[in-house]
């Protein structure tokens, strides 16, 4: 299974819960927070059922309201992702 | 003394005009926004027409962050939310966030959004369901979405009344006004106009057949065959008087004088329908007699015994031929939660230009009804205080009155 970037983040956070205001689309949100961003959990939940789909790894909603950046939800996804495998 | 309720802001998101102007416009024009429904294909349904709003593209009023989680009802409510604090001229800092309340009446829910959800949910897995869907459908969430988006953090309400539930909303607004919330951004706004939510609606039994637009929805009319749905409202901004002058506010509309709700007794009790006494009790509260009403805007339900019960209400507390009466929202469709606060909306309209909007016609008003339908044209009439009547499904009976900003 393909490792997940920060910019798949980014284009399923938009997908999921839509655009970045403010920010354009070449801004880098690796450290950003979700909180900065403007993403609430209901926007990280929805984002985790779309991981699934994509990458086929399960993040709980206890592991996804955890982590706090993109980067942070890229190194949990990938890490499932390697256990998985 | 007590708090007087002044309009101050007023935002209309309807069928036949979006924005106020557009809307008052098509209204004085005679102008309808009812059509064949074109989002899906209706051609194996009983009834095939609706009150549709064709030109509104969410992206373009809404931030992106809102598509994902907003049915198309909310896109419409949040829409109208915000041109009536605009027209309002409320800045953030002229009020405190507890200071600003939200009312609004839904009757239908996030249909459209729960829709498509429920399609993936059988077609694809839970799995697929959107999150949002935990409250897109929820009657109640206009009220948060609007909060939320405006920082209005006083008094927060919904109310469900189907047809008369919009009136409700200003009345509990003026309610929250006079216990003391300076601002109250009150009103209604429903759709559901997607193949499930249409079903629902017709499931009611009390929408017409024909297919003929302009022959339809026809209050008052010997041709009357029931009635077509339609989707949007109008929202409002509602203000104590004294406080908004002091924010400087612009212009006041109108003043909201009267309100009162009634229930229909149970079917087969042999007691007249409420509606009468929410008229009286609204003139009553106003401090008017039937006489000082320039006009009335009905229920139009466009059924033939509604109609005439209508009338029958309408006789008793004016006499015959009493007040001109008129019911614009046969241009519209019925709005459900969204059909009062849009009458309040002409009503207001109605007192500043001196004119009574028509109602259309085909045949004429059958001759027992014993009331003055205003018709074809406009009516120029100074207009002081007019009464708004709202009926809603299962006995609900609600009515307001409107006057103008300078009358007491």
């Amino acid at each position: 299974m393909a490792q997940i970037t920060v910019d798949d983040i980014r284009r399923i956070l938009v997908a999921c819960a839509g655009g970045m205001e403010g920010l354009g689309p070449d801004a880098d949100i690796t450290h950003l927070t979700f909180e900065e961003l403007g993403y609430d959990s209901l926007a990280l939940m929805e984002s985790a059922a779309q991981i699934k789909q994509d990458f086929g790894v399960d993040v709980s909603d206890d592991e996804i309201t955890e982590v706090t950046t993109p980067k942070e939800l890229a190194d949990l996804v990938n890490g499932l992702v390697t256990r998985a495998a | 003394m007590t708090a007087r309720t002044v309009i101050t802001g007023i935002g209309v998101t309807a069928p036949n005009g979006l924005g106020t102007e557009t809307y008052w416009k098509s209204v004085l024009a005679g102008h309808s926004g009812i059509g064949r429904v074109t989002r899906f294909d209706v051609s194996g349904y009983p009834a095939t027409l609706a009150g549709q709003i064709d030109d509104f593209d969410a992206a373009e009023h809404l931030p992106s962050r809102l598509l994902p989680q907003t049915d198309h009802s909310t896109r419409l409510g949040l829409t109208a939310a915000a041109w009536a604090l605009t027209d309002a001229a409320v800045s953030p800092g002229d009020l405190a966030d507890y200071d600003m309340g939200v009312v609004t009446s839904n009757a239908l829910g996030g249909f459209d959004f729960t829709h498509r959800e429920f399609a993936k949910l059988w077609g694809k897995g839970p799995e697929f369901v959107s999150v949002y869907e935990s409250f897109a459908w929820f009657y109640a969430v206009n009220t948060g979405q609007i909060s939320i988006r405006h920082g209005m953090r006083g008094p927060g309400v919904a109310l469900v009344g189907e047809q008369a539930g919009g009136l409700d909303a200003l009345g509990y607004a003026r309610r929250g006004i006079r216990r003391g919330t300076p601002l109250m951004l009150a009103g209604g706004v429903d759709s559901a106009l997607d193949p499930w939510g249409y079903v629902a609606q017709l499931s009611d039994g009390r929408v017409t057949a024909e297919t003929d637009p302009a022959r339809a929805y026809l209050p008052f009319d010997s041709l009357a065959s029931g009635h077509v749905p339609g989707e949007g409202g109008a929202m409002l901004v509602l203000e104590d008087e004294e406080r908004a002058r002091a924010r400087g506010a612009e212009r006041v509309h109108a003043a909201l004088t009267g309100y009162s709700s009634t229930f229909d007794p149970a079917p087969g009790s042999g007691r007249p329908p409420g509606l009468r006494r929410a008229a009286e009790n609204a003139l009553a509260d106003a401090g008017l007699a039937p006489a000082d009403i320039d006009a009335v805007f009905a229920d139009g339900a466009g059924a033939p015994e509604l109609d005439a019960a209508e009338a029958d209400a309408l006789r008793a507390v004016f006499g015959p031929d009493g007040v001109p009466v008129t019911a614009p929202k046969a241009l519209t469709g019925r709005l459900y939660a969204g059909g009062g606060p849009l009458d309040v909306v002409t009503a207001a309209l109605a007192i500043r230009d001196g004119v009574v909007p028509p109602t259309p016609a085909a045949g004429p008003v059958p001759d027992g009804y014993g009331i003055d339908v205003v018709r074809g044209e406009p009516r120029e009439r100074r207009v002081r205080h007019a009464l708004v009547l709202a009926r809603g499904r299962w006995g609900f009976n609600s009515a307001v009155v409107v006057s103008a900003a300078g009358e007491r």
